[in-house]
């Protein structure tokens, strides 16, 4: 359609259609845009905010590479990831095929298990302090019935990060429910073809179930990364707005909450947050990458070499 | 923060499929059983702490613990409650909520309108951009935006908290989206006909249409601003402006070791959250029903 072509009304419906998105352009240009530009130069100097900015080329990226916090927020932060994704997957899948049974009550199970992940903040953070008190937490209670005397959680620096993947855990049904609904879209008539062909419960699962969950599993994977670089509220009532003993709760985030909002560093957070954002953002893009090897959309069951969904696949 | 909402979206298109009789078999019964405790593993977090907020505070430390308490001591709410000014961060929360919720509101239907009911050049790679910007890191543009902010004054006033919210949110237009494409432009045209304008078809005709998108973003939204810390945290120093998530975490430096009250103070902050879930669950499962959401 060019521009000589267009018929008044077209160009009409062309001028209301750019209002109509515009709160949203002007958003990605005012708080999207521009602030990345804008992290990427602050990144060069030295600033309060108060005082005007100083420009320091790569002095800021020089030292994150010595400081051992920034290393350490990152080691914590990728630990992190390292256990609670993958167990955070498996047991929401796992779940989710226990909540596809059709039997009475079901979907009281399922809203139960959805709680978690809707009801979040502050106060729970607190909750979960209290239950993992060293002395007297419901947790150790409930472990010295088996005659365990349980560990210090959040006291202890070896067994912080463990505390933290098992209050993940605890929001599994929020995956759950993804793959609930991934579950319910695969086609019966492949199961029941699967069963004419003498496949048993468990080829049934590797070889129907589990590959046509795939693309749940990628975008959980996708935002699972993501979100551990955002951990913040929690690690913040944990640990008191500091790192814990000896740092070792210091999430990413919250290290470059200390040096943004309290150290009003933002030169130096800056390039954290890129660094972080970069991170994240790799990761994110080796994960999709490697979608076309592992990731199958609907659309390949019926016909193979689809490029939809931008898969490049020859 | 995107996934609850698509996790919650997800859930309430579930179906229930029917298969013929239900028989309790043993497998069944396994299933019970399993489901079962994993739903108090679940669920008792929330006993535990409703339990201790009735403790008196020598009992709190008793161990073993007590499962529910000699005595309900009721004044542990009173005095949690009124020690620090709890009505005051609940007014500034829903406040806040309020201007929040219409700046979504507006917004996300004004942008996915455009969207949905009009051709113009880049319009599916401008769809493309938007939906790519939620995989952005929020710490990358995090800093000058505080920075804009602060420049311009509004630190320590909600408007750096409820401004943003009336430029749209990418995940609630792509969703308002889906719901314009699903009704049909039978209706757009035939009020056109009648001389009836852009904006009177959208607000006349098919806004009222939308109200099972509007609550699922009401929905959310609300959750969202509700368990928002760090953007109170970063905004506003201000006691009198505080929100319920702020205001709960510096009560935990006054009243460090007394689990009874925090516990109580956390009950009540829960709360609402609890009713709009329990609310969220009977409206949404005929409105998000016919939703598409595809990775």
């Amino acid at each position: 359609m060019s521009r000589q072509r267009m018929s008044p009304l077209a160009r009409n419906e062309e001028r209301l259609g750019y209002l109509f998105i515009s709160p949203w352009i002007l958003g990605l240009l005012i708080f999207t845009l521009f602030p990345l530009v804008a992290t990427f130069l602050i990144s060069f100097t030295d600033w309060d905010i108060y005082n005007p900015p100083k420009w320091v080329g790569l002095k800021n990226y020089f030292n994150l590479f010595t400081d051992k916090l920034f290393f350490q927020s990152l080691k914590v932060t990728l630990l992190y990831s390292l256990f609670s994704i993958p167990l955070t997957l498996a047991g929401g899948l796992i779940l989710a095929l226990l909540l596809n049974a059709n039997i009475r009550f079901i979907h009281l199970f399922r809203t139960i298990f959805y709680i978690p992940s809707v009801i979040t903040g502050v106060a729970v953070a607190m909750l979960w302090i209290w239950i993992f008190n060293a002395h007297y937490g419901l947790l150790n209670y409930f472990l010295s019935w088996f005659g365990i005397e349980g560990p210090k959680w959040l006291e202890d620096p070896k067994w912080i990060l463990p505390t933290y993947v098992l209050i993940s855990l605890w929001k599994v049904g929020g995956n759950a429910v993804l793959f609930l609904g991934g579950l319910q879209n695969i086609p019966q008539h492949l199961y029941e073809a699967a069963r004419m062909d003498g496949a048993n419960r468990w080829q049934i699962f590797w070889k129907i179930t589990l590959p046509l969950l795939t693309p749940t599993l990628f975008f959980l994977l996708l935002m699972g990364i993501i979100d551990s670089f955002k951990i913040f509220t929690t690690a913040y009532m944990i640990n008191d707005g500091g790192g814990g003993p000896d740092n070792a709760g210091l999430f990413y985030m919250l290290y470059l909450y200390q040096k943004a909002f309290v150290s009003l560093d933002m030169g130096y957070a800056s390039a954290m947050a890129w660094i972080g954002g970069g991170i994240s953002l790799i990761l994110a893009i080796v994960v999709y990458r490697t979608q076309s090897k592992w990731v199958y959309y609907e659309a390949d069951v019926g016909k193979k070499g689809s490029d939809q969904h931008g898969d490049t696949r020859a | 923060m995107g996934t609850p909402v698509r996790d919650m979206a997800a859930m309430v298109r579930q179906p229930a499929r029917r298969t013929g009789g239900r028989k309790l078999s043993l497998m069944n019964l396994f299933l019970y059983l399993v489901l079962s405790a994993l739903s108090i593993i679940c669920l008792i977090p929330f006993f535990w702490m409703v339990s201790t907020s009735l403790k008196d505070r020598a009992s709190t430390f008793q161990f073993p613990p007590q499962w529910i308490p000699d005595h309900f001591v009721w004044s542990n709410y009173v005095e949690a409650l009124t020690v620090v000014p709890f009505d005051r961060y609940a007014l500034n929360t829903f406040t806040i909520e309020f201007f929040v919720i219409l700046g979504q509101f507006l917004s996300c239907t004004l942008v996915a309108y455009g969207f949905a009911r009009f051709r113009f050049r880049g319009r599916e790679v401008l769809f493309m951009i938007m939906l790519a910007t939620q995989l952005i890191p929020e710490q990358v543009t995090m800093i000058p935006t505080f920075i804009l902010f602060s420049k311009l004054g509004w630190v320590d006033t909600f408007l750096p908290l409820t401004v943003p919210a009336y430029f749209g949110n990418p995940f609630y237009i792509f969703l308002m989206r889906q719901y314009f494409q699903s009704i049909p432009f039978d209706l757009d045209e035939a009020a056109k006909i009648d001389g009836a304008g852009a904006f009177r078809i959208l607000f006349q005709i098919l806004v009222p249409l939308l109200k099972p998108a509007l609550t699922i973003i009401f929905v959310f939204t609300f959750t969202e601003v509700y368990n928002d810390f760090m953007g109170p945290l970063i905004y506003l120093s201000d006691p009198d402006k505080y929100t319920l998530a702020i205001g709960l975490s510096n009560f935990v430096s006054s009243f460090q070791a007394e689990w009874n009250y925090l516990m109580a103070a956390s009950t009540v902050v829960l709360f609402p959250l609890l009713v709009i879930y329990y609310f969220a669950q009977k409206h949404l499962v005929g409105g998000i029903a016919n939703l598409g959401i595809k990775g």
